[in-house]
């Protein structure tokens, strides 16, 4: 469907639709190319295409809003507008992409760049090398269904996208080591299958009230049926859909088992990518779709979500605190981390809400980064049992000290990506006067340098133990990979050009009136 | 070289050399000539900013704004440099010190240390220059940080454990506390940046005041003030020259200068001298100052005893700036310098008589002054420039101090009576054991110290100096910085003059 290169400005265009087609059309033809080496380096070439065609989605949403702002008038506000097959938005489905969702699709694209190569070569995905292709097909599937679920301006297109994500995600997660994936996929399958049945009937509910699936023609309509029962159901449909999706505490149950028992890369990828989609699915029904002034003036679900979300910051990381397995406690750390996001989205005001958008990134960095660096350790280990990994500091050196720099993002110390998100958060917190959230945020810091700390005492200190193979360092196609991401952490903990500013101005974006 | 050219070059020195002393790590030599070039090169960079800053410039070098009002930043103030002087002049007698330490007692990982080190200097350098808060708290996070593994040197149990403290409380205490207050500060004043006269006038509520007030002073757990002081002690299973990096180059000493930074930068002397709001801390100051003393008095282990007198001294420094007057914050400032050479004194002799004689308690010291005599009578020094006899650096520090008393409440003179004489009360004995306690030292019911089968008879009755002859890296840098002492009291009035403008005039 590209045009001729020549007109450039038209393929500048279709930048909406391309970031979908690309993995979609990418999936099937891994299923015929089948060769593991060529697959790999195919999947590996969409994804960075795909990371290319990001890019300049956020290029031309930037430009368009920076206009804008200057107060030049554009047909649409500063948003892309994409309507398939030029059938307009009655009938058709239109994708809509403005900064929140370019930015998102960017973290995505970024990650999926960055994880895909990781091992090249190696064998080390623990998939069997005849199943190589199928392995690439449900990953280059996920990735066009979280590419879906940002770019489209549909409600019921959300939910489509959404079970294609879930679906490919069972997949990969049942292809980890052992039994146990098979049980942590199933019991994802299940949890999942809930939620997104729970996104369908919110979206009935809205569609009956409304005659309309598009959001920007629901953001119109509902407000006059607001008071009307159906639309509150609605929206607690689709609120706790979503949440199980994103792993809000008490919905969280899933997650702890799918990311310890999924193979290393999926466990990066998804810690990093799937959960983000959703925040932003959550963020787009609340400020877009349904109006902040509904959710938080009518519903409160501030005083809901910020308890809750404070909770999530403790528990988990208290949770984590205790884990054994190394894997499992970056897996109840990532819930914690979800609840430093919803609180910035339950603080209704444009630094909470910049600051979740900004963990989002930064989170991404940071847990994607920890768990290529772990999976590193367990491709020499095959262990991810803490006490399996003591003194391996000296033995597999960059990926400790990966931990080490991950981990101090984690914690948010100054000069890391975790510290410039707790910023935004503290300040957003003291915004809105909420003094004891702003406390809350830095105590639960100390928790994360607990489980943290455990682990780099268990790396750096002690004598390995007899009963695992005697490390070498990790393979440098392993290692590049992994510090490419820890280096970002570190990288944008000290320049938030990108996600800062951005961050900020897609809240800004998020929290005006749809333009 | 302009002071800004100055100031880089200052930063990157110690930086540079902590990766040059990883690379040379096979060449240990190679390695420790690279430290100690560093250590001088440093120190002379330092000392050429000097009479730009006494001249009253103020030489600024931005680095990169992270967001919108974070910004990395550097200025060159008096206090700063004060520090920057003490940190940098100091690492050149502890680098020394620590090549002959770390050799004599043949320690694991020596490269490791001397990077750590290094890094230690460049964390402690950057917080001497910071022009903001937010650079302040990334370089005192630096500097927490890089010292963990000196602290957790041997990697024993217990080295891990008081790792744990050091890092908990440290931690717990700049993430909870300062960084909190630094956000609300930046949130309500809408700036972060140094000025001369605070910026927090006409910003906040006088009751707020105390709150935040307290939020730093409690914050900056470097400066271990009471309940925040147990990491400090705790430290003291590192290596010795680790106690003196800690005690008395950069980690406390950092702690004590942000509290005066803040005070002097951040709320202003006479926002605060005018509401009241630090006579709250005052108090716990004070108390602070005496029950470590008391502590201090009960330890009979030489470096733990140490430990807790520096705890007191940092909180005289707290106390002085508390009183929030002129002339108490720059008496908190001269302390600084003076408690650093004199500290550092006494932690280079504890660590000479524990390379050279094995000893590390005070009851197994009997005699060993006629042993180490050049050693003990830098003890003797290092002893009167804390209690504060002239003419001996600390000593400066109290004429401003009475008159800081004497302009907020003349009760507080009895805790200055009073802790003098503790520090007498624990400084003194160990002299004497040292000296003209005749007794055998080591007479065998010491036992868990009884491991010194290899060193040498201390129990005899004469004067020697074989001993000190062996390990001359270890004795000569506590001679020096004794005799520092002296030389800093005749500079006094220079380093009074340095500091005499940052509490000069408000507004900005």
């Amino acid at each position: 469907m590209a045009e001729p290169a020549a007109e450039s400005l038209n393929l500048l265009e279709h930048l909406p639709v391309l970031q979908v087609v690309i993995p979609l059309v990418a999936a099937p033809l891994c299923v015929v190319l089948r060769h593991p080496v060529v697959v790999r380096a195919f999947a590996v070439a969409v994804a960075w295409a795909c990371l290319l065609n990001a890019g300049l989605m956020l290029g031309t949403v930037a430009e368009a809003w920076g206009a804008v702002l200057g107060g030049v008038e554009h047909a649409t506000g500063g948003v892309l507008v994409y309507q398939l097959g030029g059938w307009a938005p009655p009938v058709g489905i239109e994708l809509r992409v403005d900064l929140a969702n370019a930015f998102v699709v960017l973290v995505v694209a970024a990650i999926a760049a960055v994880t895909l190569p990781f091992g090249l070569g190696q064998g080390a995905l623990t998939v069997p090398q005849e199943r190589t292709h199928l392995y690439h097909a449900a990953f280059l599937l996920l990735m066009a269904g979280l590419f879906g679920i940002a770019v489209t301006g549909d409600a019921f297109n959300v939910f489509v996208f959404l079970e294609v994500t879930s679906l490919s995600s069972y997949t990969l997660i049942s292809l980890g080591r052992g039994r146990q994936a098979l049980r942590a996929a199933f019991s994802y399958l299940i949890l999942g299958t809930i939620g997104g049945t729970f996104i369908l009937l919110g979206v009935g509910l809205a569609y009956q009230m409304t005659g309309t699936l598009n959001m920007a023609d629901l953001a119109e309509r509902l407000p006059a049926v607001m008071d009307r029962r159906p639309v509150t159901a609605s929206f607690a449909f689709l609120l706790v859909g979503a949440s199980i999706k994103l792993a809000v505490f008490p919905l969280h149950q899933w997650l702890p088992n799918a990311y310890t028992y999924a193979p290393g890369v999926v466990s990066a990828f998804l810690s990093a990518t799937s959960t983000k989609v959703t925040y932003y699915v959550l963020a787009r029904l609340i400020f877009t779709v349904f109006g902040a002034g509904f959710v938080f003036g009518v519903l409160n679900l501030d005083l809901l979500l910020a308890p809750l979300s404070i909770l999530a910051m403790f528990l988990g990381s208290i949770a984590a605190i205790y884990q054994q397995d190394l894997k499992r406690l970056l897996a109840y750390s990532s819930i914690a981390q979800i609840g430093y996001m919803t609180l910035g989205l339950s603080m209704n005001n444009e630094t909470g809400l910049a600051g979740g958008l900004v963990h989002l990134f930064n989170h991404a960095m940071m847990k994607g980064g920890l768990f290529l660096v772990v999976a590193c350790m367990v491709f020499r280990l095959g262990s991810q049992q803490l006490r399996h990994m003591r003194g391996l500091g000296r033995r597999m050196p960059f990926a400790a000290m990966g931990f080490l720099v991950g981990g101090l993002s984690l914690i948010g110390v100054p000069g890391t990506v975790g510290f410039v998100s707790k910023w935004y958060l503290v300040t957003g917190a003291l915004e809105r006067g909420w003094v004891l959230a702003a406390g809350l945020i830095l105590l639960s810091s100390l928790l994360a340098v607990a489980y943290v700390w455990k682990v780099v005492e268990t790396l750096f200190f002690g004598e390995p133990p007899d009963d695992v193979p005697v490390a070498r360092p990790a393979p440098a196609t392993m290692l590049v990979p992994a510090w490419t991401l820890l280096l970002a952490c570190v990288y944008f903990g000290l320049n938030t050009d990108l996600t800062g500013d951005v961050a900020l101005q897609a809240a800004r974006q998020l929290m005006g009136a749809l333009p | 070289m302009t002071p800004v050219v100055g100031m880089q070059v200052a930063l990157l020195v110690p930086l540079v050399t902590a990766f040059l002393v990883m690379g040379a790590g096979r060449f240990p030599n190679l390695r420790e000539a690279i430290s100690t070039v560093a250590t001088l090169l440093t120190f002379g960079v330092v000392l050429t900013l000097y009479p730009a800053v006494r001249a009253g410039e103020r030489p600024e070098l931005p680095v990169l704004e992270v967001m919108e009002g974070l910004e990395l930043s550097f200025t060159l103030e008096p206090l700063g440099m004060l520090y920057a002087l003490v940190a940098s002049g100091l690492w050149i007698v502890t680098s020394l010190y620590a090549i002959g330490y770390m050799r004599g007692h043949h320690e694991k990982h020596q490269t490791r240390f001397f990077a750590c080190f290094a890094l230690a200097i460049f964390a402690a350098l950057g917080i001497a220059f910071a022009g903001n808060l937010f650079t302040l708290f990334l370089f005192y996070e630096v500097l927490t940080f890089s010292t963990y593994p000196l602290v957790t040197h041997h990697g024993t149990e217990k080295a891990i454990k008081a790792g744990r403290v050091y890092l908990g409380i440290l931690v717990f205490t700049s993430v909870c506390l300062l960084l909190f207050g630094i956000i609300w500060t930046g949130h309500l004043a809408g700036t972060l940046d140094f000025q001369q006269g605070g910026i927090l006038r006409g910003k906040v509520s006088p009751e707020l005041l105390p709150v935040l007030l307290g939020l730093y002073a409690f914050g900056t757990g470097k400066a271990a003030l009471m309940p925040f002081h147990r990491w400090l002690p705790n430290a003291m299973v590192a290596p010795t020259p680790v106690s003196a990096l800690l005690h008395a180059v950069a980690v406390v000493k950092a702690g004590v200068f942000t509290v005066l930074k803040v005070v002097v930068y951040v709320f202003g002397v006479d926002l605060l001298f005018e509401t009241g709001a630090s006579d709250w801390l005052v108090a716990v100051a004070a108390f602070t100052v005496l029950a470590s003393s008391f502590v201090a008095l009960t330890l009979d282990n030489l470096k733990a005893r140490l430990a807790y007198s520096t705890i007191s001294q940092l909180g005289y420094i707290v106390l002085a700036a508390a009183f929030a007057t002129s002339s108490g914050v720059i008496a908190g400032g001269l302390h600084i310098a003076g408690h650093a050479m004199g500290k550092i004194t006494l932690f280079f002799v504890a660590g000479a008589v524990y390379v050279a004689a094995h000893k590390t308690e005070i009851s197994d010291m009997r005699g060993i002054g006629r042993q180490m005599p050049f050693t003990f009578v830098a003890f003797f020094m290092g002893s009167l420039a804390i209690i504060g006899v002239p003419p001996f650096g600390p000593f400066l520090t109290k004429p401003g101090l009475f008159i800081a008393i004497a302009e907020s409440s003349p009760a507080w003179f009895g805790v200055y009576v009073l802790s003098t004489l503790l520090a007498i009360g624990y400084l003194m004995p160990v002299v004497v054991t040292a000296f003209l306690d005749p007794k055998p030292a080591d007479d065998g019911h010491h036992g868990q110290h009884g491991h010194d089968d290899h060193g040498p008879d201390v129990g005899e009755w004469g004067w020697s100096t074989a001993l000190e002859q062996k390990h001359p890296l270890v004795v000569i840098p506590p001679v020096l910085t004794g005799l520092g002492c002296i030389g800093l009291f005749f500079y006094g009035d220079e380093l009074a003059h340095l500091l005499a403008p940052i509490v000069m005039g408000g507004g900005a």
